[in-house]
C-alpha cells in the first residue's frame, strides 16, 4: 500500500510554470500559420516571468523543509539557483531571437518550449531531495539540451548533437547505475528521509552496506563530471560548444553548470555527507585534472568557441576546488563563482554571437582581429568578460577565484589551491591573447560585425554587473550566506 | 585629524614672505618668461607651487604638511627641468627629485614612528603628549628622522647636492623656490617640531652641527664659482646653514627672522642675477662679465643693496640676522660656533664682492657685456621693492627683544640669553669682518692691480675642487650611483633577461608543446570519448576500491 | 529465492557488455542499442534490490527509468535521423568535422 503524500505544490510552482508555458509553446508552433519569434518569446517571457516571481516568494518559506513525500527540498540553496537558471533562459531566449532574426530561414520555434523544459529539469534538479528525482530532471535537462544542440540541423550542429547524446546517455546510465547502488545501499532514494530515513540517515547510522554505498558515490561522481564537463568526462564539451548554435552554448554552458553543480552539492555534501573523507579525494582528484586540462589545451585553441570550452572545463575545476571543502565556506565559494562564472558565460557567447554574424563562421580567433576598431562597444564587453574569466580584478571572476581558493586552503588543500593559481596564470594567456586580437591587430577584410541592439544591451548589463560584483561582491554573498547552509 | 589648517605666528610668517615676496617674483617672471613657448605651464606650476608651499605651511598636521612639502618637491622637480629639451636640465630635475626623495623616505618613516606612538599627527596633540608618551631615544629618533627631510628640502650637508645644479631651472623659479620659499621648509619644519628636538637634545646638537658645517662648506664652495647662479646656490645653502645654526641653539625666533631676511635679499640677488643673464643674453659666466654698472644701473644698484645685505654691512637686513645667530652663539658659550659662523661670514662676504666686482665693475670682458642692456621696467620694479625690503628687514628685530622673535614667542619659546661680550662690541667685530671681506676683493678683483686669473691659477688645485664642491658629486657618484647602476644592470639584464624571463619562455614554451599534445587526443570519434568517460570512471571506480 | 549477489554479478554483466557496445559498435543504432542494455541492467538492479530490500520504490524507480529510456531512444533515433539526412551514414566514426 503506496501512502499518499501531502500535496504540496507551492514549492514546485517554478517548475509547473515552465512546462505549462513550455507546452503553450509547443502548441503555438503547432497551430501558429507562421511561426514568429516574437510571441514564442513572448510566451516564454511569460513562464519565465512568474516562474521567478513564485520562486522568489520561497525565499522566506516556513512550511515544511521536504514536501511531496520528502521529494522536493524547499530551502533558498534551491532559490539561488533558479534565479539564475531562469535568467540564463531569459538571455538565451534573448540571444535566440535575435540569432533567428539574422537568418529567418533556420528558425525554429522549439528552441523556447525546449529551453522552458530544460530550465525546469535544472531548476528541479537543484531542489531535487529524491534520487528518482534528480535523475527525472536529468534526463529532461538533457533531453531538451541534445534537441536544441542539433536545431539548426547544419552538419556541425548535428555531430554535436550526436555526440552530446551518445556521451550524454552513456554516462547517465552510469549515473542511473549509482542510484540503484544507492538504493540498495540505503533502502530508499530518498537524500533527508523524513517520514522514513533517507540515504543520509542510513549512511550515518550505517545500517546498508559500505561497499554498495562507495560504488554508488563513485558512480554518481562520474554522472555528475560528466554534466559539469569536469575532466577526463570533458571530452564532449569542445565538440558540441563548437557546433551547437551560439545562443544555446550560452544557456547551456551556463545554466547546465549551475544546475549540475548545485544538484551535485546537495548529493554529496548533504546525502553522502557521512562519506565526506572518501568522496572529497575524488573531487580533489577531478578538480586538479580539469584545472590542467582546461588551461593547457586552451592555450592550442584558435576557435574561440572551442576555448570557452576548455575554459569552462577550467572553471569546473576551480568550483571542484571549493567544494573540497566540504562545508558551508566552500558551498557559498563555490555558489559564488557559479554565479559569476553563469553571467560571464552568458554575457561572452552573446558577443560571440554578435560577432560570428550569420551562419557559424566567424567563431575563429582571426574574426576577433581588430575588433576594437570595428565595434569598440563589442570589443570592450569582450574584454571584461575575459578579464573576469582569467581571474583579475576588478571582476567578480578574480573575487570568485579568491574565495574558491581560500575555502580550499581553509580545508588544508593549499596545493590545490596552488595548482589553481599557476594555472590561472596559464590561462591568463589566453585570455589576453583574445584581447590581444581584439585591440592590436589588424581588422580581417570583409567581416562585418552584427548590430543587434538587444544582446547588446544584455551582455552590456551582464558586464555591468560583473564589474559591481568584482566591486562590491558582499552584494552577493550577503545573499548567498543564508542560502549556502544545506543541511538534513 | 584631516586637512585642518592652523594659523599661527609661525605659518603667518611664512604666508607673508611666500606670498609677499612670491607674488614679487612673479611680476619679475612676466617679463623674464616673456617669449617662452610654454608661459602658461610655466605660471600653472608656479601657481601650484604656491599653493603647496602655502599647504604646507598652514597645515594642522604632519599629514597636510607632508602632502604641502611632496607637492612642492613635485613643483620643484617640473621647474628645474622646465626647459627639459636641454637633457642636462632634465638630469638636473632628476637629481634634485631624487636626492630629497632620500630625505623625504626617512621624514615619512618619522612621521609613521609618530602616528604608531601617539596615534595622530595633529600638531596640537603630539605636542602636548610628547613630554609624557615619548622617551628621550624615541624622541630622538623621530626627531632625527624629520630632520633628514629637512636635510633633503633644505640641501644641507651630505644631501645639498641637488641645489647647485638645480639652477638650471628659470631664474624667477631658482628665486623663489631655490632662495625664498621651498627651500626654508626644513627650517620651518625644525621650527615647528621644536618641541621634539629639544625633548631629544641630541637631536639639537645634530642640527647644530649640520648647519655649521654646511654653513662653511658651501660658503667655500661659492668662493670659486665661475657661474653666478652658482655662486647664489651655494650662497643659499651656507645662508641655509646659519638658520638651522640658529635653530640648533633653540633660537627659532632668529631662525624665523633669518630665514625672511634671507627670502628678501636672496630673492633680490638671484632677481638680479636674472636681470642680469638677461641683459646678457643668457651669460652666466664671471668670466665675460665686468664693467655692467655703466650699463646696468639699476640692476646694479639694487644687487648692491643685496650683496651689502648678505655681507652684513649694517644697517642692512643680513647684519642683523646674522649677527643675532652670531650672538646667540657666543652668549650661550659656544666659542667654536661662534668662530666657525664667523669664518662662513667672512667667506660669504668674500664671495659676494668678487661677484659684485667681477661683475659690475672693472672692464667688459666680452662682446655680449660690452652690448648688454638694461632690464625693462617690468624686471627692475620688482628689484627696487626687494632691494627696499633688503635694506629695511632688519628693522623686525631692532628693538631690544626683537619684534620679530618677539611676535613668534607663542610658539617658539624665548630666544636663550646669557652672558658674553656686549652686543655693539659683536656688532663692530662682525663689520670689520665684512669689511676686511669687501676690500680684500676689491683689492683682488676691482683694484686692477692684482691678475686674478693668474692669482686662481696659483693656487690650484683648490679652486678647482671648490669649483666642484670638493668632489662630492664625484664621490657620491663613484661610491653610490655606480655600483647601484651596476647592481640594476645585472638584475635586468643577466638576473631577469636571462634567468627570469628565460624560465618562463621554457615554461610558457613546454606548456604550449603540452597544449598542441592534449589537443590532438581530442581526436573527434566519439567512440574515443566514451573510451575516456570509462576508463575515468574506472580509475575511480578503483580508487575508491583501494583506498575502502 | 535467487540470492542476490548472483543478480547483481548478472546486471554486471550486462552493463558491461552494454559499455562494450558503445565503445566497439560503430553504427549509431547499435549504439543505442546498448544503451538500452545499459539502462535495463540498471533496472534488474532495481527490481532485485527492490525485492530484497522489500520496498516498492526500486519497482516504481525501474518504471520511471523505462519511460526514460523510451524517450531517450525517441530523441536518440531523431538525431541518428538528422546524422543520416546530413551525410547518409550513420558510422559514428565517420562523424569527426569538429576535433582539436
Amino acid at each position: 500500500m503506496i501512502p499518499t503524500p501531502a500535496l504540496e505544490f507551492r514549492p514546485i510552482l517554478p517548475e509547473i510554470l515552465l512546462c505549462t508555458f513550455a507546452i503553450v509553446g509547443m502548441l503555438y508552433e503547432a497551430f501558429a500559420r507562421r511561426p514568429d519569434p516574437v510571441p514564442h518569446l513572448a510566451i516564454a517571457i511569460v513562464g519565465i516571468g512568474p516562474a521567478a516571481v513564485t520562486a522568489y516568494a520561497l525565499w522566506d518559506w516556513s512550511g515544511p523543509s521536504y514536501v511531496l513525500g520528502d521529494t522536493v527540498a524547499v530551502d533558498r540553496f534551491s532559490v539561488v539557483s533558479r534565479f539564475v537558471l531562469l535568467g540564463a533562459a531569459f538571455v538565451g531566449c534573448l540571444y535566440y531571437t535575435h540569432y533567428a532574426s539574422r537568418d529567418p530561414g533556420s528558425f525554429r520555434g522549439e528552441f523556447y518550449p525546449l529551453t522552458l523544459f530544460a530550465t525546469a529539469g535544472m531548476t528541479l534538479i537543484t531542489a531535487a531531495n529524491d534520487l528518482i528525482v534528480i535523475f527525472l530532471a536529468l534526463e529532461l535537462l538533457s533531453l531538451s539540451l541534445y534537441v536544441l544542440t542539433g536545431i539548426t540541423g547544419r552538419r556541425r550542429a548535428s555531430e554535436a548533437a550526436m555526440k552530446y547524446f551518445l556521451l550524454g546517455a552513456f554516462s547517465s546510465a552510469f549515473f542511473l547505475y549509482g542510484v540503484a547502488m544507492a538504493y540498495g545501499a540505503a533502502t530508499s532514494t530518498k537524500i533527508v528521509g523524513v517520514a522514513a530515513p533517507g540515504i543520509v540517515q542510513a549512511l550515518a547510522g550505517q545500517t546498508g552496506s559500505q561497499a554498495l554505498a562507495l560504488l554508488a558515490m563513485a558512480l554518481l561522481v562520474v554522472g555528475f563530471a560528466f554534466k559539469v564537463s569536469a575532466a577526463p568526462f570533458h571530452m564532449w564539451t569542445p565538440d558540441v560548444y563548437q557546433g551547437a548554435p551560439t545562443p544555446v552554448v550560452a544557456f547551456m554552458g551556463a545554466a547546465t553548470k549551475v544546475a549540475a553543480f548545485f544538484a551535485l552539492i546537495r548529493v554529496f555534501d548533504v546525502g553522502l555527507q557521512p562519506l565526506t573523507w572518501d568522496w572529497t579525494p575524488v573531487i580533489y582528484g577531478l578538480a586538479v585534472v580539469s584545472i590542467v586540462v582546461g588551461s593547457v589545451v586552451a592555450i592550442a585553441q584558435r576557435d574561440v568557441k572551442r576555448l570557452l570550452a576548455y575554459s569552462s572545463i577550467a572553471h569546473a575545476g576551480f568550483i571542484l576546488t571549493g567544494l573540497t571543502a566540504a562545508n558551508s565556506t566552500g558551498i557559498g565559494a563555490a555558489m559564488f563563482y557559479l554565479v559569476a562564472y553563469a553571467v560571464v558565460t552568458l554575457g561572452a557567447f552573446g558577443i560571440v554571437m554578435l560577432v560570428s554574424a550569420r551562419g557559424e563562421e566567424q567563431t575563429s580567433l582571426d574574426a576577433y582581429a581588430g575588433l576594437a576598431r570595428r565595434s569598440p562597444g563589442l570589443a570592450a564587453l569582450m574584454t571584461v568578460f575575459l578579464l573576469s574569466l582569467g581571474g583579475i580584478p576588478p571582476t567578480a571572476g578574480f573575487i570568485a577565484k579568491v574565495t574558491v581558493f581560500s575555502a580550499a586552503i581553509g580545508a588544508g588543500n593549499w596545493p590545490l589551491a596552488v595548482v589553481g593559481v599557476v594555472a590561472s596564470v596559464v590561462a591568463a594567456y589566453f585570455y589576453v591573447r583574445v584581447i590581444v586580437y581584439m585591440y592590436m591587430r589588424e581588422p580581417a577584410e570583409g567581416i562585418e560585425s552584427d548590430d543587434g541592439v538587444m544582446p547588446r544591451i544584455a551582455a552590456g548589463v551582464l558586464a555591468a554587473g560583473i564589474v559591481v560584483l568584482g566591486i562590491f561582491p558582499g552584494i552577493l554573498t550577503g545573499i548567498l550566506e543564508p542560502a549556502s547552509i544545506v543541511r538534513w | 585629524m584631516g586637512t585642518d589648517l592652523r594659523l599661527d605666528s609661525v605659518s603667518a610668517t611664512m604666508i607673508l614672505v611666500i606670498t609677499g615676496i612670491g607674488a614679487l617674483i612673479h611680476v619679475y617672471a612676466i617679463g623674464y618668461m616673456a617669449g617662452d613657448p610654454r608661459y602658461g605651464r610655466f605660471f600653472s606650476y608656479m601657481n601650484l607651487f604656491v599653493f603647496f608651499m602655502l599647504m604646507l605651511v598652514l597645515g594642522a598636521n604632519y599629514l597636510v604638511l607632508y602632502l604641502g612639502w611632496e607637492g612642492v618637491g613635485l613643483c620643484s622637480y617640473l621647474l628645474i627641468g622646465f626647459w627639459s629639451d636641454v637633457p642636462a636640465n632634465a638630469e638636473a630635475a632628476k637629481k634634485a627629485f631624487i636626492t630629497t626623495r632620500i630625505g623625504d623616505t626617512l621624514m615619512l618613516v618619522g612621521l609613521a614612528l609618530i602616528v604608531f606612538r601617539f596615534g595622530t599627527l595633529d600638531f596640537e596633540a603630539v605636542f602636548g603628549a610628547a613630554g609624557t608618551v615619548l622617551t628621550k631615544d624615541a624622541a630622538t629618533a623621530i626627531a632625527l628622522l624629520l630632520f633628514a627631510g629637512a636635510i633633503g628640502k633644505s640641501a644641507q650637508v651630505p644631501l645639498h647636492v641637488w641645489l647647485p645644479d638645480a639652477m638650471a631651472g628659470p631664474t624667477p623659479v631658482s628665486a623663489l623656490i631655490h632662495a625664498a620659499t621651498m627651500v626654508t621648509a626644513g627650517v620651518y619644519l625644525v621650527v615647528r617640531s621644536h618641541v621634539l628636538f629639544e625633548l631629544s637634545g641630541v637631536a639639537l646638537t645634530v642640527v647644530l652641527v649640520v648647519g655649521v658645517v654646511t654653513a662653511v662648506f658651501a660658503a667655500t664652495c661659492a668662493v670659486a664659482q665661475q657661474d653666478i647662479k652658482r655662486v647664489l646656490a651655494y650662497s643659499t645653502i651656507s645662508q641655509l646653514g646659519f638658520m638651522f645654526m640658529a635653530a640648533g641653539m633653540r633660537a627659532y625666533g632668529v631662525a624665523m627672522f633669518f630665514l625672511v631676511a634671507h627670502a628678501f635679499y636672496k630673492a633680490l640677488l638671484f632677481l638680479g642675477a636674472g636681470s642680469v643673464i638677461h641683459g646678457m643674453h643668457d651669460e652666466q659666466d664671471l668670466r665675460r662679465m665686468g664693467g655692467l654698472r655703466r650699463l646696468l644701473p639699476i640692476t646694479f644698484a639694487t644687487f648692491l643693496v643685496g650683496a651689502l645685505a648678505q655681507a652684513g654691512i649694517p644697517p642692512l637686513a643680513g647684519f642683523f640676522a646674522k649677527d643675532a645667530v652670531l650672538e646667540v652663539a657666543q652668549h650661550t658659550g659656544r666659542a667654536a660656533v661662534y668662530a666657525l659662523g664667523s669664518i662662513a661670514a667672512f667667506l660669504s662676504a668674500f664671495y659676494l664682492g668678487r661677484v659684485l666686482f667681477l661683475t659690475f665693475f672693472g672692464e667688459p670682458r666680452s662682446d655680449r657685456a660690452r652690448d648688454a642692456h638694461e632690464a625693462p621696467p617690468v624686471l627692475w620694479v620688482p628689484l627696487a621693492v626687494l632691494a627696499v625690503g633688503a635694506a629695511t628687514a632688519g628693522w623686525l628685530t631692532l628693538t631690544p627683544e626683537g619684534r620679530l622673535t618677539g611676535f613668534l614667542e607663542g610658539i617658539t619659546g624665548p630666544t636663550p640669553a646669557g652672558q658674553g661680550v656686549a652686543v655693539a662690541a659683536l656688532a663692530a667685530v662682525a663689520t670689520v669682518i665684512s669689511l676686511v671681506a669687501l676690500a680684500s676683493t676689491w683689492w683682488i678683483y676691482g683694484s686692477g692691480r692684482v691678475d686674478w686669473v693668474g692669482f686662481r691659477e696659483r693656487l690650484e688645485p683648490l679652486p678647482r675642487a671648490a669649483l666642484n664642491g670638493w668632489y662630492v658629486d664625484r664621490a657620491y657618484d663613484t661610491a653610490l650611483v655606480q655600483p647601484a647602476k651596476a647592481g640594476a644592470w645585472i638584475t635586468a639584464y643577466v638576473l631577469d633577461a636571462r634567468i627570469i624571463d628565460g624560465a618562463v619562455n621554457a615554461i610558457g614554451g613546454g606548456v604550449k608543446l603540452l597544449a598542441d599534445g592534449g589537443r590532438h587526443l581530442q581526436t573527434g570519434f566519439v567512440r574515443s570519448y566514451a573510451l575516456a568517460v570509462f576508463l575515468g570512471a574506472v580509475t575511480i571506480l578503483v580508487y575508491v576500491g583501494v583506498r575502502s | 529465492m535467487i540470492r542476490l549477489p548472483l543478480v547483481l554479478l548478472f546486471s554486471a554483466f550486462l552493463f558491461s557488455t552494454g559499455i562494450y557496445g558503445v565503445l566497439a559498435r560503430r553504427n549509431a543504432v547499435m549504439v543505442l542499442m546498448a544503451i538500452e542494455l545499459l539502462l535495463n541492467a540498471v533496472n534488474v538492479n532495481l527490481i532485485a534490490f527492490a525485492a530484497e530490500l522489500q520496498d516498492i520504490t526500486g519497482v516504481v524507480f525501474a518504471l520511471f527509468v523505462i519511460a526514460v529510456a523510451a524517450a531517450e531512444v525517441g530523441i536518440g533515433l531523431a538525431i541518428v535521423i538528422l546524422l543520416f539526412r546530413n551525410r547518409a551514414s550513420i558510422n559514428v566514426d565517420e562523424v569527426d568535422l569538429l576535433k582539436w
